[in-house]
């Protein structure tokens, strides 16, 4: 392969280090300003609710990815997919009706709450609930066994009391 | 002895749940199309591109319709079962190729043959998407009505041909 460097560079090896450095930089920072091939989309709007719409939906071939972030194959044509709706004139909800219509309820991160997605919107706040449910047994009941160890018998009692006393007395000058 | 058996039932109920969780399949999303009939289009022919389909052309009968492509590993590992299918003639299959460049498909097909009674060509996935296709190969049971009875999303393996698709067609071919 041709060194893209001039030759007067190569001499000077911290220049070149340098100037790895910086491709390196502009090659890494690029799929950040890049968004994807989408000369066309000027409409900054419209990319803008792509984005959003997109956000909200799961990208089904890398399940833990936002059909926004993904760059699988699916992900960008159903971005494109999204584009052409909106350029069509359709709402937000529209297009997201459109795609649980084929994917189902799981490509949305917020799925409706329906009786099968039940479990999903409060399973956690049950969960919750049980525990501080758990909770609130287990202190009360420590609580109990505290106040039992405490009570003492009247002749346990006069023999604390005769202790201190005494710890009393020694206290003094 | 009580007081093992609460955290002792609390295990097994965690156990169960994770020995369930673990035999999912996380990949598998059940499709909202099954029982809705099958989406429309007209598509060209892969062997004759001026020739269009339509599900419509099949209405009244029972068929395969599995998504494909040649860029796609596991379409190789399911495709000798399609083949042995298409020879037994016990359902018509037809074939989706999804996003593939027309040389490459029919390459493909002439080396491990071809078991389709025709393929549409779905150039640039819309069909695909009208499908919620999402993992090729997949495979779609469609009845006489044009309703799609079931999807299988991965490759068709022999025991989902022999105890899930094969007696579903033979029930709706009755």
């Amino acid at each position: 392969m041709k060194n893209p460097l001039p030759a007067v560079t190569r001499r000077h090896g911290g220049f070149r280090f340098f100037a790895i450095l910086c491709f390196l930089w502009v090659s890494a920072a690029q799929p950040v300003s890049a968004r994807e091939a989408a000369p066309t989309a000027a409409d900054v709007a419209v990319e803008k609710r792509m984005v959003a719409i997109s956000e909200e939906l799961r990208c089904l071939v890398c399940q833990n990815e936002s059909l926004a972030g993904s760059q699988a194959d699916l992900a960008k044509d159903l971005r494109r997919e999204i584009r052409e709706q909106i350029a069509q004139g359709r709402s937000d909800q529209e297009i997201l009706d459109f795609m649980t219509g084929r994917y189902g309820d799981f490509v949305r991160y917020r799925p409706p709450l329906k009786g099968t997605t039940f479990l999903l919107w409060f399973g956690p706040f049950l969960l919750l609930v049980a525990g501080i449910a758990a909770l609130a047994i287990i202190l009360r009941r420590r609580g109990r066994r505290v106040v039992t160890a405490a009570a003492l018998s009247a002749d346990e009692q006069q023999q604390a009391e005769a202790l201190l006393r005494l710890g009393e007395e020694e206290g003094k000058p | 002895m009580n007081r093992f058996l609460l955290p002792l039932g609390i295990f097994i109920v965690l156990v169960a749940f994770l020995a369930i969780g673990l035999n999912l399949n996380p990949r598998e999303v059940p499709s909202p199309l099954i029982g809705k009939p099958a989406p429309a289009f007209a598509l060209p022919q892969l062997h004759k591109p001026e020739a269009s389909f339509s599900p419509k052309d099949l209405q009244g009968k029972v068929w395969l319709l599995n998504v494909w492509a040649s860029w796609c590993v596991s379409c190789r590992q399911e495709h000798p079962l399609l083949v042995d299918l298409s020879r037994k003639g016990i359902v018509p299959i037809y074939g989706l190729n999804y996003k593939d460049p027309r040389e490459d498909a029919l390459r493909w097909l002439k080396r491990y043959g071809d078991p389709y009674v025709l393929s549409i060509v779905d150039a640039e996935g819309r069909i695909g998407i009208d499908y919620g296709v999402y993992g090729v190969p997949e495979t779609y049971v469609i009845d006489r009505a044009g309703v799609i009875r079931y999807k299988q999303i991965g490759p068709v393996t022999e025991d989902v041909l022999e105890e899930t698709i094969l007696p579903l067609v033979a029930e709706l071919s009755k």
